[in-house]
């Protein structure tokens, strides 16, 4: 019987692809690996397709027995690693046989690591994706102990090398490039300076949503509601106690706080390995092309 | 002739936000965008005033989903060419009283007012299938309740602000709840997933007893 059996789940420990876009109409959020890149990395390691299903182990404590032998590889977050007790190589391919456990210890840096199965986990797909959104609860439960994860058959191409280097996962003192907007004018002039010359410090507040920052309070300009409007992973939306929250794959659809800036799409997997107690610096992206705001005459 | 003014702002380095005046202004683009979606627009995600696209960075980039939304013939058809869903309901809601209190209504006449409009639903957002439904009657205006509720049951029908809106499934909720309808409005294993998407045109009816009192079970009621 092919599978794998969890024995312990750690902290928190879902299983994820690359979501569900394009439901967003609907109520349905992407959700999907945090670290998108990460899991990418460990379905190519074992030559995956690279919307294959992984599991993201939250801060270790992960262990997995093999039902049958299995091809895996562990990314993301470095963390000590053992398959049937002997130490393993992160971002490499590792062989399980059949009985054998494998383990994550804590990581040393960063927050989530990723497991590959080669040929996927083939837990029932809801609109289209294996991933758990913790939000909205669509999709599979958190991992417990005793779950035996299926495992697809395996794709036609092999592993192409035996380790590839993942990111560098930062330790406790990451800086995040951002785009300022869309609502940087409801608040003062130095509202936006101060978020891109002090350090955030990331709370215990901190999961798949988003991460509660505290640092220097964002004061806004004037008073109002803004109506709810569209959100985006990596968003920085700024509820009245003016401290930010850093928005994460399971990120609500829609928000009615404003969005003060928002990380760039190639920083939002350094966004989702920050734990407790790092700090953020936040520094504007390289100037583009920022879109007007005229007004578009058309006849009808 | 007619001008729709939009902001676009920019979200990040993959999304553009765009902003218009209104409600109407958002479901005529939207309906438009959705039918003839610019290349690289991985999701849109229409809001009481804005309109939020994603996109994909190595298909397009900012500049040219701007000028495509730009580009783009607001849809005249949002009012009358969707779908139409029939959504029977039992008016026995726990805040139907306090709504004809807010609104100087008999309950009978909130009963009339709800069901004598053809409501759109105009965006989605808050939970998965939850659609929030606008351009029913103006004296149905009412505040969300002072306290939110910790569970509101699945189909309840709900008024706040000037939406009203069908709770999808049991939930926490600060609503106020006029009725309970059986309608599945969804289920994932359903194609589409959700009966209330944008666009999508929606009329109450008054249900005298609902098909299975025990709890959601009926389907019908799609037009």
């Amino acid at each position: 019987m092919t599978g794998l059996e969890v024995l312990a789940p750690g902290p928190l420990a879902t299983v994820q692809d690359l979501g569900r876009p394009g439901h967003a109409g609907i109520g349905v959020g992407v959700s999907g690996a945090a670290d998108r890149g990460s899991l990418w990395l460990a379905n190519r390691l074992v030559g995956n397709d690279e919307d294959a299903a992984g599991v993201e182990v939250t801060f270790g404590g992960f262990a997995a027995r093999a039902r049958s032998p299995v091809t895996i590889a562990v990314t993301g977050a470095p963390c000590p690693v053992t398959v049937a007790g002997r130490g393993a190589a992160p971002d490499s391919v590792l062989r399980v046989p059949a009985g054998a456990d494998l383990r994550l210890g804590a990581p040393s840096r960063g927050l989530r690591s990723y497991v590959a199965v080669r040929g996927g986990l083939t837990v029932p797909a809801v609109l289209g994706s294996r991933s758990a959104d913790l939000l909205s609860g669509l999709g599979p439960q958190l991992l417990r102990e005793g779950d035996v994860l299926p495992v697809g058959p395996a794709p036609a191409r092999f592993p192409v090398v035996d380790g590839a280097p993942g990111r560098p996962i930062a330790g406790d003192e990451v800086t995040l490039r951002v785009v300022p907007g869309p609502r940087d004018d409801w608040f003062t002039a130095r509202a936006l300076e101060t978020l891109l010359s002090e350090p955030y410090a990331v709370t215990s507040e901190c999961d798949r949503v988003g991460a509660r920052l505290d640092g220097p309070e964002l004061s806004r300009a004037g008073v109002g509601e803004l109506p709810s409007e569209g959100m985006v992973s990596g968003a920085l939306q700024v509820p009245p106690s003016g401290k930010p929250t850093l928005f994460l794959a399971d990120h609500p659809v829609t928000g009615g706080y404003p969005v003060i800036a928002v990380v760039v799409a190639a920083d939002v997997d350094d966004a989702a390995q920050l734990r407790p107690g790092a700090r953020v610096q936040f520094a504007p992206a390289r100037a583009s092309a920022r879109p007007g705001a005229t007004s578009s005459g058309r006849s009808s | 002739m007619e001008t729709i003014t939009l902001r676009v702002l920019p979200c990040g380095d993959t999304a553009l936000l765009v902003e218009s005046s209104g409600l109407d202004d958002v479901l005529a683009l939207h309906a438009a965008l959705d039918v003839d979606r610019p290349d690289g627009v991985v999701d849109l995600v229409p809001a009481a005033r804005t309109l939020l696209l994603r996109f994909d960075p190595d298909r397009t980039d900012a500049a040219a989903v701007e000028r495509a939304v730009r580009e783009t013939r607001p849809s005249e058809v949002t009012r009358s060419g969707g779908e139409l869903v029939e959504i029977p309901v039992v008016y026995d809601g726990p805040d139907l009283a306090d709504v004809a209190h807010h609104t100087g209504l008999s309950e009978r006449d909130v009963i009339t007012e709800h069901t004598g409009y053809e409501w759109t639903v105009a965006f989605g957002g808050f939970a998965p299938g939850f659609g929030y439904l606008a351009g029913g009657s103006p004296r149905l205006e009412v505040p969300r309740r002072a306290e939110s509720r910790t569970r509101v049951p699945t189909g309840s029908v709900a008024l706040a602000g000037t939406f009203s809106g069908v709770y999808p499934r049991s939930s926490p909720g600060g609503w106020q709840l006029i009725g309970r309808t059986d309608l599945v409005t969804w289920d994932v294993d359903r194609d589409p997933p959700a009966l209330l998407r944008p666009g999508v045109r929606v009329r109450f009816v008054e249900a005298t007893t609902s098909a299975d009192s025990d709890g959601p079970a009926s389907t019908g009621g799609a037009a």
